[in-house]
């Protein structure tokens, strides 16, 4: 039961922050962008290639691992995505969709389909056992919740505190104004749009063991990231850490007490929420 | 012009639509070593259709539409294979089938924006396709539904391995639903669908009901595309977990994209034109088709999809 509850957190905690730069870009600057997991799979390959044919040390590999996804994701912003702000949901969509079959393909192409296999470090392989083994814990998981945990208060006070934080929170809200405040919104919005999918790429390295890594990475785990941010609303941080942390223990319990129905819960909680609550579970009043 | 034959106008039919349907007919006795792939191209081509309903004309962004293709596909399988062969019963229960679930799934499009609409959409396709895999032992999982024996059509005309009949049986179809569909697109009712789209708050201002207008739209254009579903599983015999797959929708949203969203030559002459290039993309490099599709989507949107769309040329730019 613990253990299970324990399984449930750590995958949420990864979601999170698998899907919060999502949040961000989908939330904030009201694009839809369904290639957000494309710069998961980088982050998650970056790893590998790093680990597996340059032996670099895997706490060497995350870094890089959000340095990488982070600059393809400022380059890419600074080129493609800028025009597309502006043009309707439908184009976005389809241009966003478009992006990730050609990341799918091009890394079928120079990796190959075969699911890459992480070799984690000896000191993350163990497991503790607490009261007699009700609550099994996984040393890889455990870290996975302390760097998440980490990365919230950081992010939740970056947000909060920081004159960044205080300018892109004014950039959202309306940008025409900020803009004449002198902002740079359109160097906010990159700055973010970069943390976003360099978040999504640390993600990806963290999750490579646990979600499994292969090319079509950003379009299995695409519904997850959408699920975690349409659930949990996008004003916030708070809202897809919660979504997320639901979904995680909700997808766990679920494939561990009836694994016939599969995803089956997971899609069906999400229509219920989505049709009970469509702008999100936690969005706040007057939010956009 | 008054508005009632403004609104005609628009319905009849030009004199060259008839020759081009002729041609379509055609087109499996001229070549008939291409009838499978005339028969591929109607069925696409009808689920397109479908999905203009929904998307070109109401404005419902969807990403799940292969949901009634699949649940099409998989009743009139099902129906052929335990129940009975013939093959128009078998399109009947298709439609039908794929029409009630259609209604049942309007309610969840009816509220939220653009991306819970998305998220719900896809979210019930994948809802099915996770179904059709873990009802192993009604479907076949993820192996697909196999062994469907059709009985002949109409009782005398046998499906044979070239498909001609098939390809006719499939073109009937797309023509009688085409037709049906133009009837309620031009119709004062399909002018309210089109108000919703460009304007709810506006639409429901001059007292058109949005949410009802949605709903039955939506229950229509599921009971087509369950049709297209039906012919699928019906001409191929086979009905496997791929008709629920994201691929489908996106590929028919493709596919209106390139014929021009709103007009319902565009589904047709955007199936022809996908399908072709697909089959010469395949033929040059097999594995990696879907690289070039992206490259198309993302070049299409960048540059603008409404320069592109033949929609403007034939319509004299409005669409």
């Amino acid at each position: 039961m613990l253990t299970l509850l324990f399984d449930g957190i750590a995958y949420g905690m990864l979601l999170f922050i698998l899907a919060v730069g999502l949040s961000v870009t989908m939330g904030l600057m009201n694009f839809i962008n369904l290639a957000h997991g494309a710069f998961a799979m980088v982050g998650g390959y970056i790893t590998v290639v790093l680990m597996q044919r340059l032996d670099v040390p895997f706490l060497l590999c995350l870094p890089l691992a959000f340095a990488g996804a982070a600059a393809l994701g400022a380059v890419l912003e600074g080129t493609v995505y800028r025009p597309m702000y502006r043009k309707p949901h439908l184009d976005q969509v389809l241009f966003s969709i478009g992006l990730a079959f050609m990341a799918v393909a091009a890394v079928d192409y120079f990796m190959g389909s075969q699911q890459q296999i992480m070799q984690l470090p000896e000191w993350l392989r163990g497991r503790t056992e607490l009261w007699d083994g009700a609550l099994g814990m996984g040393h890889y998981r455990l870290f996975i919740i302390a760097v998440c945990a980490v990365l919230t208060v950081a992010l939740q006070y970056v947000l909060t505190r920081t004159r960044f934080g205080s300018r892109l929170r004014a950039s959202v809200d309306d940008s025409r104004v900020a803009a004449g405040l002198g902002i740079p919104v359109n160097q906010v919005f990159a700055l973010t749009f970069a943390v976003g999918s360099g978040l999504a790429g640390l993600g990806g390295a963290l999750g490579a063991e646990v979600l499994g890594l292969d090319p079509t990475f950003p379009l299995k785990f695409m519904v997850y990231f959408l699920i975690v941010v349409a659930v949990g609303g996008t004003s916030s941080i708070t809202g897809p850490l919660l979504a997320a942390l639901l979904l995680g223990v909700a997808d766990v319990a679920g494939k561990y007490y009836v694994p016939k129905l599969g995803a089956f819960i997971v899609y069906a909680l999400m229509i219920a929420i989505l049709i009970w609550r469509p702008q999100g579970l936690f969005v706040r009043k007057g939010g956009k | 012009m008054d508005a009632r034959s403004r609104l005609l106008s628009a319905s009849r039919w030009r004199w060259y639509e008839p020759l081009l349907w002729a041609v379509a007919f055609a087109l499996p006795a001229l070549l008939p070593g291409h009838a499978l792939i005339v028969n591929e191209i109607a069925i696409v081509a009808l689920f397109a259709v479908s999905l203009d309903l929904v998307l070109g004309y109401t404005g419902i962004v969807t990403l799940g539409h292969a949901a009634f293709l699949g649940f099409g596909a998989y009743c009139a399988a099902l129906f052929a294979k335990f129940i009975h062969p013939d093959p128009l019963l078998g399109l009947a229960v298709g439609m039908a089938a794929a029409t009630v679930l259609g209604a049942v799934c309007s309610v969840t499009i009816l509220r939220g924006s653009d991306l819970t609409r998305l998220m719900v959409t896809l979210g019930v396709a994948l809802l099915l396709l996770e179904l059709a895999n873990k009802l192993d032992w009604l479907t076949g999982g993820s192996d697909g539904l196999q062994g469907v024996m059709m009985g002949p059509l109409l009782g005398r005309f046998e499906f044979d391995l070239y498909g001609q009949t098939a390809a006719w049986y499939s073109l009937t179809v797309l023509l009688l639903l085409f037709a049906l569909a133009r009837r309620w697109v031009s119709s004062p009712w399909g002018a309210t669908l089109r108000a919703v789209r460009d304007n709810p708050l506006r639409a429901a201002a001059i007292g058109i009901s949005v949410p009802s207008r949605l709903a039955v739209v939506y229950t229509l254009a599921a009971g087509v595309a369950g049709a297209a579903g039906a012919l699928l599983a019906q001409t191929t015999g086979f009905a496997s977990l791929d008709v629920f797959a994201l691929e489908r929708s996106a590929d028919a949203v493709l596919m209106l994209v390139i014929g021009g969203v709103g007009w319902l030559y565009g589904g047709v002459l955007g199936a022809v034109v996908f399908k072709l290039l697909h089959d010469i993309i395949s033929g040059i490099t097999p594995q990696y088709w879907t690289f070039w599709m992206g490259l198309f989507l993302v070049v299409l949107m960048l540059v603008g999809r409404e320069r592109l769309s033949p929609a403007r040329w034939f319509k004299g730019g409005q669409v």
